[in-house]
């Protein structure tokens, strides 16, 4: 087990800016915070803003309104990109805690493979589905409307 | 073992996210590719399609149930980060009061907001 002497983390935030020897998984677990309390700051207000529509149809239209404009549709599509980050690279990391798409274990024979190689076609399948995703969302955003 | 099931409700309730947020977003962002749950207008946030959603007691549960997950999977997943970041015992127990009396303070709240709804909309 790594020697911690009583700091468990200290690169603290810092080491969320470096991937190191992880690679890129360690930029997705960075992207994956980054936007979860992203996500999460939008969600609170959300619950704030919508609550509006108990109040009947002015409080809601009223609220609506202040929320709209380009700068709030810019800012809705971002947490679209968010959410569809999040939740694809969430289900990848489910699917990693369950132990699929990791590959079997093998002996520690030189020249050593890390399972991270084996997990690297699934990153990459989620984050081609996120970036459609992404696209679909943004021509509903940008181009349909 | 306490912080083991907290953690398995995290990822449950992440599950119940991606489907239950992603049924939401399909309905409000992807509304003219997909279309869907939208009766009354084009506009996914007009009046009329809010009374559409909220008369139904299928949006009314599934609004509560995503509240309740998204506040448990997100306000948990801060409690992760802030603790990381190497707090004291007391700061972490003040840390945890805070976001478990916040987090129900707000699911009280959306809740009581999408039962009004649910119970104005069909009273129209």
């Amino acid at each position: 087990m790594l020697e911690t002497n009583g700091h468990p983390n200290r690169l603290g935030l810092v080491g969320w800016l470096g991937g190191g020897r992880w690679g890129a998984e360690r930029y997705l677990y960075t992207l994956h915070r980054l936007t979860g309390l992203g996500l999460l700051a939008y969600f609170l207000l959300h619950i704030v803003v919508t609550s509006s529509r108990a109040l009947g149809p002015a409080a809601w239209q009223a609220a609506m309104g202040r929320v709209s404009g380009p700068i709030f549709v810019a800012g809705e599509f971002l947490v679209f990109v968010a959410f569809a980050f999040h939740g694809l690279n969430g289900i990848r990391l489910v699917l990693v805690e369950l132990g699929w798409a990791i590959g079997k274990p093998i002996e520690p024979v030189y020249p050593y493979r890390t399972s991270v190689d084996e997990q690297r076609p699934l990153a990459i399948a989620v984050m081609v589905l996120a970036g459609l995703l992404i696209v679909a969302g943004g021509l509903d955003f940008f181009v349909l409307h | 073992m306490r912080d083991q099931a907290l953690w398995t409700w995290h990822v449950l309730a992440g599950l119940v996210i991606a489907v239950l947020l992603g049924l939401h977003m399909t309905i409000m962002h992807l509304d003219v590719i997909v279309g869907v749950f939208n009766p009354a207008d084009p506009h996914p946030i007009e009046w009329g399609n809010v009374v559409a959603r909220a008369r139904q007691g299928f949006f009314l549960v599934s609004y509560v149930v995503l509240l309740g997950a998204a506040l448990f999977h997100g306000l948990y997943g801060l409690r992760n980060i802030l603790f990381e970041l190497g707090l004291g015992t007391g700061a972490k127990k003040g840390v945890s009061a805070l976001l478990t009396v916040g987090g129900v303070a707000l699911f009280v709240f959306g809740a009581w907001a999408a039962w009004a709804a649910s119970a104005l909309a069909r009273a129209l």
